[in-house]
């Protein structure tokens, strides 16, 4: 098997800075470290394992209804996701809420069973899977960490900025109440993209 | 012969037993999950119940969260029961008690047309009250339900036994946004109720949720959260609204506390005891139990002694 499979969606094809896939996600469960974590771990195991199940029977798929095909099984493994969380991880369930049950729009997993799963097999495809799902966690908890932490001035909800720093308790620091909201998660991909095309040249465009 | 993946009938069977499949092992799961999840609801629930009463706040440090807290649970929480619109004690389960059916019946009492139908949903209600015991404090929690910006929004407010003062409040949502909205849940916003008043001059008053609403000389106010404001209006508006069905047992406890500023034992010959009652030789004002209310034993509803100091 091809290490590249694994290795492109980190840096080289990675899905958000990259392929321009998953931004929505990106933006909303990004304001703390600790949601972005287990969003990203959830993505992980959904990518990973629907693109098994899909190559697995991507053969005996009727191709009329592939995508419909390809939401079934994604939508199921996105609830099971959602039941485990609520069973055994019940406060972060809370936390993510309304996220969990949208991972299925995530266009990640559907782009990637569309584009790799269904002409692969089952082993490259979980690797595939997985890979751009971990990928796709890469970003998200980049942002989570710069939003979190000045932001909140907490980083996995414990204060890492001194509480006498504060101007409320007499010091010259404030939190920026802008980096909580959503524009400002944009900004930080767009400054990841900034970074990342300077230092791998072969990803700007020809002028 | 090679199987035509594109027929019709190859699809409809096909689609047919994927979905019973997947419907299968959706139900497999959700089935097998269903107790340790309701578990989950009710422990959470507990946990909100004593955060309110300002307990159980060490609790992600313990090592067995679930036992701690009913331990906790089981130690404080010493009664709770039901109430109707009037502020009588009637029967059923309060921890079992749909706060979502509540609510909408709230709403319904609220978009009444007529005072006739309003009262006949207000005759509906069953308004959960849970008592909380910490040493010598006797707390009342109230709760509270409403819909948020995304979802629902509920909380539980503790009241301290002169039924006036805020002793702890905790707020939950199901989805409102994190870091604005969401921001409901966290510390820093609900321990603004802590020691805020639910009147104002003698008379029955909400807390209201608004910018600059925290000032130390306001009692009846708290902070608004920036950027979430529908949320927070939402809560306040929330607050009021079960607070107001609340206000007759509200009203029946204030009485009950202000009659007996002059009956008791040592209240008497104290200030605000009124001139118009009869003194006996001792100093002491009679009491002769069908006016006074102490002694009916009305704040005596789990059972625990709590006759005059």
């Amino acid at each position: 098997m091809d290490k590249s499979i694994f290795k492109n969606p980190f840096f080289k094809a990675n899905p958000i800075t990259v392929l321009v896939l998953g931004i929505c996600s990106a933006l909303a469960v990004t304001v703390q470290l600790k949601g972005a974590f287990v969003m990203a771990l959830s993505v992980t195991v959904v990518t990973g394992f629907s693109s098994m199940l899909v190559s697995s029977i991507r053969n005996s798929i009727p191709n009329r209804v592939r995508i419909i095909v390809q939401l079934v099984i994604v939508a199921m493994f996105v609830i099971l996701v959602d039941e485990f969380l609520k069973a055994y991880a019940y406060d972060v369930s809370k936390q993510l809420s309304v996220y969990i049950g949208l991972i299925i729009t995530n266009c990640i997993i559907m782009g990637r069973i569309e584009a790799f799963a269904l002409g692969n097999k089952p082993f490259p495809s979980l690797v595939d899977g997985l890979a751009n799902g971990m990928g796709y966690g890469m970003v998200l908890v980049i942002i989570a960490f710069i939003r979190e932490l000045f932001g909140s001035g907490t980083l996995f909800g414990f204060q890492i900025i001194p509480q006498s720093w504060y101007m409320a308790n007499g010091g010259f620091y404030e939190n920026n109440g802008l980096v909580i909201l959503p524009p400002m998660a944009l900004i930080i991909v767009g400054g990841i993209i900034w970074v990342q095309r300077a230092i791998q040249k072969e990803l700007q465009e020809e002028k | 012969m090679k199987l035509n993946t594109n027929s019709n009938i190859y699809t409809i069977f096909y689609t047919t037993i994927l979905v019973v499949i997947v419907a299968g092992v959706l139900a497999f799961a959700s089935t097998a999950l269903k107790p340790k999840q309701q578990e989950n609801i009710a422990l959470e629930k507990m946990q909100s119940l004593l955060r309110a009463a300002r307990l159980g706040e060490d609790v992600s440090a313990q090592k067995n969260k679930s036992e701690y807290i009913k331990a906790l649970y089981s130690e404080h929480m010493t009664n709770d029961f039901v109430l109707d619109y009037e502020g009588k004690v009637i029967e059923g389960e309060a921890f079992e008690i749909d706060l979502q059916a509540q609510y909408s019946i709230i709403k319904q009492i609220a978009s009444a047309k007529t005072p006739e139908t309003a009262r006949a949903f207000r005759k509906q209600l069953q308004l959960p009250v849970f008592v909380c015991t910490i040493g010598e404090k006797v707390l009342n929690i109230f709760p509270c339900y409403g819909a948020g910006l995304w979802g629902p929004i509920w909380g539980y407010i503790a009241v301290e036994d002169d039924f006036e003062t805020i002793y702890g409040a905790v707020f939950d949502h199901k989805g409102e946004t994190p870091g604005l909205g969401a921001e409901i849940a966290h510390a820093p916003f609900y321990n603004q109720f802590v020691g805020k008043k639910l009147s104002l001059e003698g008379a029955f008053k909400s807390i209201s949720i608004i910018k600059g609403g925290g000032q130390a000389d306001n009692p009846n106010g708290v902070d608004a959260i920036s950027g979430g404001t529908i949320t927070s209006q939402s809560l306040e508006q929330a607050i009021a609204m079960w607070l107001d069905e609340y206000q007759a047992y509200f009203n029946i406890k204030r009485a009950a506390i202000g009659s007996k500023e002059c009956c008791g034992e040592d209240c008497c010959g104290e200030e605000g005891c009124g001139e118009e009652h009869d003194h006996d030789q001792d100093g002491k004002v009679p009491c002769n139990g069908e006016n006074c209310s102490c002694k009916t034993g009305i704040r005596n509803h789990n059972g625990h002694e709590h006759q005059t100091k």
